[in-house]
Parts: structure tokens; C-alpha cells; sequence
């Protein structure tokens, strides 16, 4: 039976995210790791559990190497892989190992070294010398199928991801999608831990490269390599803390996981909404809290298009009401619900293994209120969001106590 | 160039493998339903013709890809949904609308060694 008392974030750290080629993965992730130890005034020693998540090394027992780097104590390591939303489950294995009375303290780390690996997604096979056509794989195709029978690189995806809504919904066109860039990239200014501190213009970003219309390059996220790390502790434990780590801790409301359910054409076009809101709806009930209270998001924004899809399904605007969201600001950091204050996976940047424990850190970090220049001002709760295609969609609901 | 393109039926077109109990549809070999969990397929034929539900105009293609293009998304009549290119217009917003109504074509993608010819299948807009 699993606890019903909350579980708490009491350290957290993420690097700069950026590009580090004379660094290794194993350097990001421990640098993260220590610093969010420290933070919590806790050592390796007390962490019960590991989670370690990263995508493209998630064969490579990057969990054990850490421990080889900053402590071997022969705690369970879970190293776990689940696209973008990667991150996010590994602070879940630590989070459901603390709610099951296995551990009563963890660490959950993120990391990522992806460098210039260009557009994600194009999965097809190397069919190189191959001559004699042969049906293959589960369509039985005989060649590959990526740019003849549409696409499945990341741009394009969530560019129809994005322009569903516009079909289904008024009000929303091109314009709107770069609005959501224009404000990512304009607070990514006062974000030091950000890939990207540029703010560009409206015109600037329509006027960009087209990788994949309605997106162009800066409403893309970039690669890039970085890690991010939380310490999570259970109710009791926090209680015969320092006063000070308790007066810091934030309290997880809500912690939810959703894959996709069957909808119509969901194996055709990845659907993005159906599990955000699964989650969303749960996240909220769990927590009691009303996406009106919210004081900050940090959503899944690896296109710009995907988040304006997300205002609708994180419910942070009428139905159907996203265009006249970005529209009016209420996205913006002095806006009704400020969304990626960080300057989102747009500027911040997306190493993919990282983001979902990187989006935590974020938001604990203004419920503490120790964001700096981009502090939203009296923050006491806040939501976290990632989404991995294939699916796999989690959401946060982040509360400070005191 | 995919088995649930069918050519050799009369006019060309697709097939779904349709769910027994729940009708749901897929266009891949299936070992269950995801839906409802049955095991029972049919083969069902799909409609020619449907509208644009979603798309985008790829500039930055895969490698080996000519580019631009446009990936889309189409609601078939009577039901079905399928991903594959708009062809036989401009791949700009001003020729490609959501909503728009378009239809089935097929065309040679490629040729291998032996003379056989991988046949694909797009969607061209029509009047109306």
C-alpha cells in the first residue's frame, strides 16, 4: 500500500545547457548530481535509490557510471529510457521507490550529450546496397517511406500537430505559432542557464528559415547536451531535517505519467493532446489545485507549435481558446499564467534526457523564490510538463509549504 | 510500395485491417486490437478521396529527400485516416488548405535491379 504523504523536492541543480564537446556525460550528470546533493544539504550516502535517465546511451549503464564518479553505495539504480518525457521518469522510479517505503530519500538525475545531431526522426532504414525491392517491416515496404508517404521528423510531426489545431479551432495560423517563439526567445533573456539568450522579433522568426511550415528555425528547439538533478525525500524523513532544507523543500502535489490511449488516426499522426490532458486532469485532481491558481508552467515547448496545442490541453485557456491566448499575453511572464519563463526547450534547449528533470528544477527554483532576474513574485505553485512521442506524457504539480 | 496499397484490384487504393468486434482501423499488420483487445481482423477498402486534416511543408527533408514537400494528413470518406504526401500542386501555403479535398494517385517511386517498380501513393487536390 503506498503512502498517501507527499513526497518533497529538497535539492535540485541543472548545468548550463549548451554544447560541452570537451566534457563527457558522465562529467554533465555528476555536476548536476553533486551540486542538487549540496543544495539539499545531503550526501550520495543517503540516497536510497537512483534514477538515471538518458535516451541515447540508455544501454550504457550511465547510472552505475555516475555512482563510479560520486559514490558506489550499492543502492538500486534504475537506468530508464522513454523518449523526451525520459527525465521525468526517472524522477518517477525515485518518487514511486520513496511512495512504496523502499527508500526514504533519492536521487533522480537527467542528462543528455546530443552535440550538432541535426533533426530527430528519421528513422528510416539504411536500405544502402540493397537492389531487390522486399517488403519489410510492419507496412511491408519495399522502400523507405520518410518524405514519400509524409513525415516523420520532429518538425514536421508537431508542425501537423500544430496545424490540427488550426483546423479544428479559429483563430489560429502562422502568426500565433511565432508569437509563442517570439515569447520563449524574449525570456530566455533572463534565463543564465539557457542555450540561447536571444530575443528576436516577430518578423525575425517568420521570416527565418522554413525547416518545416509553419515552423521555422526559431521555433525549433536546438540539440544540445546538459544534465539536471533532483534529491526527493519522504514526508517523515524531511521532518528530522534542518530547519532551513525544510523551509526550502517543495512539496510534488501531484505526479503523473499517461501514454497514449487509442484514438482514431493515433497510429497514423502522433497525438500529442489526448494523453497531455489525461495527465493534465489527473495532475490537477490529485493536487486540488485549479489551472487558474497555477503562478508558472513549464510545458514541452520542442516546436513552437506543440505549445499552443499544450495551452489547450494543460486547460491554461478557454477550449479551443489558444490563438486568443498568445494573442493577448496571457502566456507571457506578466501574463495570466506565465508559460516557459525559463525561455522553454525553444531557447533553453532540449537535451532530451535532461528536460524532464530540468523543468522541475525551474519551477521549485521560483517557489523558492531563488530564480533571480526571472522570479515570478510569489510563486506557490507551479506545473511541469514533458512529452515524449511514442507516447509518453508527465505532469507535475509543484507547491512551495511555507 | 506498402502492402496496404493495393494495384492489382481494379482501380488502385488502400486497405485497413478493420477490428472484428470494435471496428477500429489499422493500416499495419496487427497482433491485437489497441483498442479492445480482440484478435479477429477484416480487410476493408478505404475511399479515394478525403480532406486535409493537418499538414506541413518540409523544406528541411531527410537526407536523399527532395524538398519541399507536403506531409499531410488525411480524413478519409466513410472513414480511415493516412499520412502521405500532397502532390500535383505547389507545396506552398497558398496552394495547400486545411480542409481541403483531394484524392488519391499513385506514381513510381523507384525502380531496383531486377526492373521492379515500387509503386507509391499520394494525394492530389480536386475541385470542390
Amino acid at each position: 500500500m503506498a503512502s498517501d504523504e507527499p513526497v518533497w523536492i529538497i535539492g535540485a541543480h541543472m548545468t548550463k545547457f549548451g554544447r560541452y564537446p570537451d566534457r563527457d556525460l558522465i562529467d554533465l550528470a555528476s555536476e548536476a548530481a553533486l551540486a542538487a546533493l549540496d543544495d539539499g544539504s545531503v550526501t550520495v550516502q543517503d540516497m536510497g535509490v537512483l534514477g538515471s535517465g538518458c535516451l541515447y546511451q540508455a544501454n550504457a549503464g550511465v547510472g552505475q557510471r555516475l555512482q563510479k564518479q560520486i559514490g558506489q553505495t550499492g543502492v538500486p539504480v534504475y537506468n530508464v529510457a522513454n523518449a523526451c518525457a525520459t527525465g521525468a521518469t526517472a524522477v518517477r522510479t525515485v518518487y514511486l521507490t520513496i511512495k512504496a517505503g523502499e527508500a526514504d530519500m533519492g536521487l533522480a538525475v537527467g542528462v543528455e550529450q546530443m552535440g550538432k545531431m541535426g533533426m530527430l526522426g528519421a528513422g528510416d532504414r539504411e536500405r544502402g546496397t540493397e537492389t531487390v525491392f522486399e517488403p519489410s517491416g510492419r507496412y511491408g515496404s519495399v522502400i523507405g517511406t520518410e518524405g514519400r508517404l509524409g513525415t516523420n521528423l520532429m518538425p514536421g510531426v508537431f508542425a501537423q500537430a500544430g496545424m490540427e489545431y488550426a483546423f479544428e479551432h479559429d483563430g489560429v495560423g502562422f502568426e500565433q505559432f511565432a508569437k509563442v517563439a517570439e515569447k520563449n526567445h524574449a525570456h530566455s533573456e533572463l534565463n543564465p542557464l539557457a542555450q540561447y539568450q536571444k530575443r528576436f522579433g516577430l518578423e525575425d522568426i517568420m521570416n527565418a528559415e522554413m525547416i518545416a511550415y509553419p515552423n521555422t528555425l526559431l521555433m525549433c528547439c536546438p540539440t544540445g547536451d546538459g544534465a539536471a538533478a533532483v534529491v526527493l525525500c519522504s514526508d517523515e524523513r524531511l521532518r528530522s531535517l534542518p530547519s532551513e532544507v525544510q523551509r526550502r523543500a517543495v512539496k510534488i502535489s501531484a505526479s503523473v505519467m499517461t501514454s497514449d490511449p487509442w484514438v482514431e488516426g493515433g497510429q497514423v499522426q502522433p497525438d500529442v493532446n489526448t494523453l497531455t490532458r489525461n495527465a493534465a486532469d489527473q495532475a490537477y485532481e490529485i493536487a486540488g489545485v485549479d489551472p487558474r491558481d497555477l503562478d508558472l508552467v513549464e510545458l514541452h515547448d520542442c516546436f513552437a507549435t506543440a505549445e499552443l496545442c499544450h495551452y489547450d490541453n494543460l486547460s491554461l485557456c478557454e477550449p479551443g481558446g489558444a490563438g486568443d491566448f498568445i494573442d493577448r499575453g496571457g502566456p507571457w511572464r506578466d501574463g495570466d499564467i506565465p508559460v516557459n519563463v525559463s525561455g522553454g526547450l525553444l531557447s533553453k534547449g532540449h537535451p532530451l534526457g535532461a528536460t524532464g528533470v530540468a523543468n522541475l528544477y525551474e519551477v521549485a527554483t521560483h517557489l523558492r523564490g531563488e530564480a533571480g532576474d526571472r522570479q515570478i513574485e510569489g510563486a506557490k505553485v507551479g506545473l511541469t510538463h514533458v512529452i515524449g512521442l511514442g507516447s509518453a506524457c508527465a505532469v507535475h504539480i509543484l507547491e512551495k509549504t511555507a | 510500395m506498402v502492402e496496404y496499397l493495393i494495384l492489382d484490384e481494379g482501380e488502385p487504393h488502400l486497405v485497413a485491417n478493420v477490428c472484428a468486434s470494435c471496428g477500429a482501423e489499422y493500416l499495419d499488420r496487427r497482433n491485437a486490437c489497441a483498442r479492445c483487445g480482440a484478435r479477429q481482423f477484416e480487410r476493408q477498402r478505404l475511399a479515394n478521396e478525403g480532406v486535409v486534416r493537418t499538414f506541413s511543408i518540409v523544406h528541411r527533408a531527410a537526407k536523399g529527400v527532395p524538398a519541399p514537400y507536403v506531409s499531410a494528413v488525411i480524413d478519409l470518406e466513410g472513414g480511415g485516416r493516412v499520412k502521405s504526401n500532397i502532390v500535383g500542386t505547389d507545396p506552398d501555403p497558398e496552394h495547400v488548405k486545411l480542409g481541403m479535398k483531394v484524392r488519391l494517385t499513385t506514381y513510381v517511386a523507384a525502380t531496383d535491379d531486377r526492373g521492379t517498380e515500387a509503386v507509391a501513393f499520394g494525394y492530389e487536390p480536386i475541385a470542390g
